[in-house]
């Protein structure tokens, strides 16, 4: 039988590149509590690093100085992740989800494609000059190879 | 992240490691095209055996290269994925862009390939 795990976290940090890092590594920790895949845990530490970087780059325009806030929740194995910003929100979010849409030459367009692609469900809140809740949804499936041993 | 850069044949080799994210994208930039630049290299060989995470993000600075390298008539090539970073090489469509080999050398025998084929 694999762990039963009910757990919760919540950070909060300014919305600067490097903690971007530091969110992914954070929830890799967390939802390490559960016997989980090296696939599954990669595809986590994307969707968290698109969220907290779109966050960023969008959300706050590239301002260091404000804050995005990560809560992480474990309901057995289902991990819910919430990411959200105060910032300029997105006025079409269907638009915004759209692969290859992006505001910038120089990026894909491709971080809610990631999203939707390594997460069960990702749902999207937004109100203009308000900010972006970003509600990604993951059940994860038991290591079984590592359990047989373990 | 680092960068380890080299250039012979005609080629600029940029060897990767560490985390290729938001943070990263902006050295990586400007190093490279800085280098294409002063090697006055025609083709691109990036080698990713060492990084140890990539996102959109490292995804949209190696296209931007790719355009780059595309525009001036030279080729790009990219070794050393990890099964870990496979599934973002598909998703993101790269690989029906540009070759993607396992091993360096793999990659050399290619870009010197399509260098006679198109000489």
């Amino acid at each position: 039988m694999g762990k039963i795990v009910n757990n919760k976290i919540k950070l909060e940090f300014l919305s600067k590149g490097e903690n971007v890092a530091l969110a992914r590594i954070t929830i890799a920790a967390f939802v390490s509590q559960l016997e989980i895949t090296l696939s599954d845990l990669e595809e986590i530490k994307v969707a968290v690093s698109e969220a907290v970087s779109n966050a960023i780059i969008h959300g706050y325009q590239n301002k260091p100085e404000e804050i995005v806030t990560m809560t992480g929740i474990l309901k057995g194995n289902t991990l819910i992740l919430e990411i959200v910003d105060q910032g300029i929100g997105i006025p079409d979010i269907q638009k915004a989800m759209e692969p290859a849409y992006s505001t910038d030459p120089e990026r894909t367009g491709l971080g809610f494609v990631f999203m939707q692609s390594f997460m069960n469900e990702v749902k999207v809140e937004s109100q203009v000059n308000c900010g972006t809740k970003v509600i990604l949804t993951k059940q994860i499936n038991p290591d079984l190879k590592n359990m047989a041993v373990s | 992240m680092s960068l380890i850069l080299n250039s012979k044949k005609n080629t600029l080799i940029i060897r990767v490691r560490g985390d290729f994210d938001l943070v990263s994208v902006h050295e990586f930039r400007e190093k490279i095209d800085q280098s294409l630049e002063e090697t006055m290299s025609q083709n691109l060989l990036l080698d990713l055996s060492e990084i140890t995470f990539i996102d959109s993000s490292g995804i949209g600075v190696i296209l931007g290269r790719y355009r780059k390298v595309k525009a001036n008539h030279g080729q790009m090539v990219i070794c050393g994925t990890q099964p870990a970073i496979e599934k973002i090489f598909k998703v993101s469509g790269i690989i029906s862009l540009m070759p993607i080999c396992s091993t360096e050398k793999e990659a050399w025998k290619l870009l010197e390939q399509n260098t006679f084929k198109g000489a």
